[in-house]
């Protein structure tokens, strides 16, 4: 592998001079940003460096996080760390997973004119448009299936003219399901209980009390699944 | 997209896939481990470390990043300092706002406590977002948290703090059941039976997970939860010292905005430090897969105080860390890859370590492969690698198995043009966790009244070795420990007139000890602009 290239990129309109193999993150460091905002994880799971960028040859706005994509030549961009949203309170044990819980925390939804810049401006490609029909029709679970590999970055409802917070919906969704519509673990209920009531006390504590050479024995020839 | 000299020793490793499909290799006896662990672990190295000059660690070895921030003067000047206003007074301050910090303020606010939690960065950014593999629970009938409990210990090679492996077990199952009925979305069969899979070490299938975004969603739901139950949490917010009476008992901090760079007080009954780990120090040179944030800066403010640390010279490598493309260095493969059946091949297309054992033997057998045996393929000048085969789990568990439960992962190298369920992919070791820490006693106490400690911060719980999912577990059991018993005390928790008294002290000793830097901490963000 050679030396990269350099390339010219925009970062909110200046131009600056980069090596063509590194991310737009790295980009913009490179460049000399000290990043506060727009920089989380630095592997594609918070949601703090989605980016609008345009490209010369496209008249379209395209998107992604700073984090995960290379820089382009010539693309123009702008981190978007923050939109305004409104996240609604509620306490899980009252409301069902139904449709009259979303449209009472939020009647939004039906807004949706189902105009798919939500799916498109979504940097984990997933169907956001398909969720929010899911969530009109009061399909809880198909909600939280779709959107599972969300990470809240907001870039759905920042480009949404329907003015919508599709992940808020979303991880709503996801929570009523996993609370009311997914059966609980018996095995969980089952141990846990055990354990509350002491019933492991005496073996664990002889456990601890061992000495190095007694755990190692137990350790050294334990069976294994 | 791989090259033409990448896709020719993806032929080796082709050649032998059919035949490694039904071949087990041996596990390692404890003295190989050892002996392999001492040869080629970067703990062991003599040019990693150096005796601490001051403090409660005083002659004890800890790395030279670590060390550095020890060694180094306050961010502040202790003398001319006014800390007379504060701008806030609560029963209980969290700082840091990941895994442990939430599940604490959860639990705190839960105990009848008035809670307020900073966060450098924004609420859930943290290495917990980051942990796509799982988390471990002894909750199924052939299981038990005395196996987990010798799991655990045998791991961290019998240096765990026992009542620490105590509580992390024995909470296991009363913490994943507080997280499902948190409606945290966990991977499930139809009955409602978590799914599990092993680990590197377990003795049994238990590690939880949701998909591979097993973190993300213990965060994200925690976050949710946090908010829905309007606990005062201040973004972009740092604490720089810690605030001590004249008793030597901690009774607030000293926050910082890190975009107006104004400093601000907080008094507090109890304080929660939940800071995180240290790998963007890049110990030995390595890189990491840890989150921007996760520079000790929790580390540094307990020691100024008076704290006692452990196990700090003890620091995971995780074995499986990308190498290419060059876009993702230092990112995580995570350990469920090994786990549902992909094996570690070297340039041979030859397996040379049993892809389950622990990640400290994992990580030292892929650097002997590629340092000692020169069996690395090398991506960039002295950058070597080894196959990571992750095609088998699809040859194994049928076509679908990568994209279906490994989707995060699959997406990332999706986006460089790499089909991970048609190509192996190439890792080498990147620094993943802190084993040690302030040291805790089990329900995060500190040897300071009034100061708590949870998560990765924390230290004795692990030993020297963290199993994969323990991480996960622990920020749970020890945030919620913490949380329960800081509300507690914050009931009669009797503070006098703060200072900063400590840092003037530690101030002297660093010029008792001549050391003469101008080094300041903590260090909040790494540097990488230019």
């Amino acid at each position: 592998m050679g030396q990269a290239k350099m390339i010219d990129i925009y970062i909110m309109g200046k131009k600056y001079e980069v090596p063509s193999d590194l991310t737009v993150m790295q980009a913009m460091e490179y460049s000399g940003y000290k990043l506060i905002r727009g920089c989380g994880c630095r592997g594609g799971f918070c949601g703090a460096c989605g980016t609008v960028y345009r490209t010369p040859d496209d008249f379209r706005i395209k998107v992604g996080l700073a984090c995960q994509m290379v820089v382009e030549k010539d693309m123009q961009f702008i981190q978007i760390p923050f939109f305004p949203a409104n996240k609604k309170k509620y306490d899980i044990d009252e409301f069902n997973a139904d449709l009259p819980s979303l449209m009472k925390l939020y009647p939004e939804i039906s807004r949706c004119v189902g105009c798919n810049t939500c799916t498109k401006g979504c940097p984990q490609n997933i169907e956001v448009m398909d969720y929010m029909a899911a969530a009109i029709r009061g399909d809880i679970e198909a909600v939280a299936k779709m959107s599972f590999d969300c990470i809240m970055c907001g870039l759905c409802a920042s480009r949404c003219p329907a003015e919508e917070v599709q992940y808020y919906v979303a991880i709503l969704a996801r929570r009523l399901f996993a609370k009311h519509v997914v059966p609980r673990a018996s095995h969980l209920e089952d141990k846990s209980k055990e354990i509350e009531e002491g019933l492991l006390d005496e073996e664990i504590n002889k456990i601890v009390a061992m000495n190095k050479e007694e755990l190692k024995n137990l350790y050294d020839n334990r069976d294994i699944e | 997209m791989y090259d033409s000299m990448m896709l020719e020793s993806i032929k080796e490793v082709e050649k032998t896939r059919t035949k490694r499909l039904n071949e087990e290799f041996a596990r390692l006896t404890a003295d190989e481990k050892l002996e392999l662990l001492h040869n080629f672990h970067p703990d062991f190295r003599d040019d990693t470390q150096r005796e601490v000059k001051i403090g409660a660690n005083k002659g004890e070895k800890i790395p030279h990043e670590i060390a550095d921030l020890l060694e180094s003067k306050s961010l502040l000047n202790p003398k001319s300092f006014d800390i007379i206003n504060a701008e806030h007074d609560v029963d209980v301050l969290i700082i840091g706002a990941g895994g442990a910090g939430s599940a604490a303020a959860l639990v705190a606010k839960e105990s009848g406590a008035k809670v307020l939690m900073v966060t450098k960065l924004r609420h859930g950014d943290s290495n917990t977002v980051m942990a796509q593999g799982g988390i471990q629970a002894a909750d199924k009938t052939n299981d038990s948290p005395m196996t987990h409990y010798i799991d655990v210990v045998g791991g961290g090679g019998y240096t765990n703090i026992p009542e620490l492996a105590r509580a992390l077990t024995m909470d296991a199952p009363s913490v994943i059941k507080w997280l499902e009925s948190l409606g945290c979305m966990f991977s499930k069969d139809e009955d409602g039976t978590m799914q599990t899979i092993h680990g590197g070490g377990t003795s049994r299938k238990r590690m939880h997970f949701a998909s591979d975004y097993t973190g993300a969603e213990i965060m994200r739901t925690l976050r949710d939860e946090v908010q829905n139950k309007e606990i005062e949490t201040i973004e972009f917010c740092s604490a720089v010292e810690l605030l001590l009476d004249e008793d030597g008992k901690c009774g607030g901090a000293v926050l910082y905005n890190m975009e107006t760079k104004e400093y601000f007080i907080a008094r507090a009954k109890t304080v929660i430090i939940a800071t995180g780990g240290s790998g963007r120090l890049h110990l030995a040179g390595f890189p990491t897969s840890n989150h921007y944030g996760a520079t000790a800066d929790g580390i540094v403010m307990a020691y100024r105080a008076g704290a006692k640390l452990a196990f700090l010279d003890a620091n995971q490598v995780h074995p499986t860390g990308v190498v290419y493309p060059k876009q993702m260095i230092g990112q995580l493969v995570t350990e469920k890859v090994r786990g549902i059946g992909a094996q570690l091949v070297n340039t041979k297309g030859e397996q040379f370590i049993h892809p389950l054992e622990t990640r400290d033997v994992v990580s030292s057998a892929v650097i002997r492969e590629c340092e000692h045996r020169q069996n690395g393929y090398e991506v960039e000048e002295r950058q070597y690698a080894v196959w990571l085969d992750s095609p088998m789990i699809d040859l194994i568990h049928g076509k679908g198995t990568v994209k279906r439960e490994l989707p995060a992962m699959f997406k990332q190298y999706e986006r460089y043009d790499i089909d991970m369920s048609k190509h192996p992919i190439l890792i080498f070791p990147t620094l993943h966790y802190q084993n040690g820490g302030i040291l805790i006693k089990e329900n995060g106490e500190t040897e300071i009244e009034n100061l708590f400690v949870a998560g990765e911060v924390a230290g004795g719980i692990h030993g020297r070795n963290r199993l994969m999912g323990n991480s996960l577990l622990d920020i749970l059991v020890f945030g919620r420990r913490a949380g329960k018993a800081a509300a507690d005390k914050s009931k009669n928790s009797d503070v006098k007139i703060l200072s900063l008294k400590h840092v003037e002290r530690f101030h002297k000793q660093l010029e008792e000890a001549g050391i003469e830097s101008e080094r300041t901490s903590p260090m909040l963000l790494p540097k990488y602009h230019k």
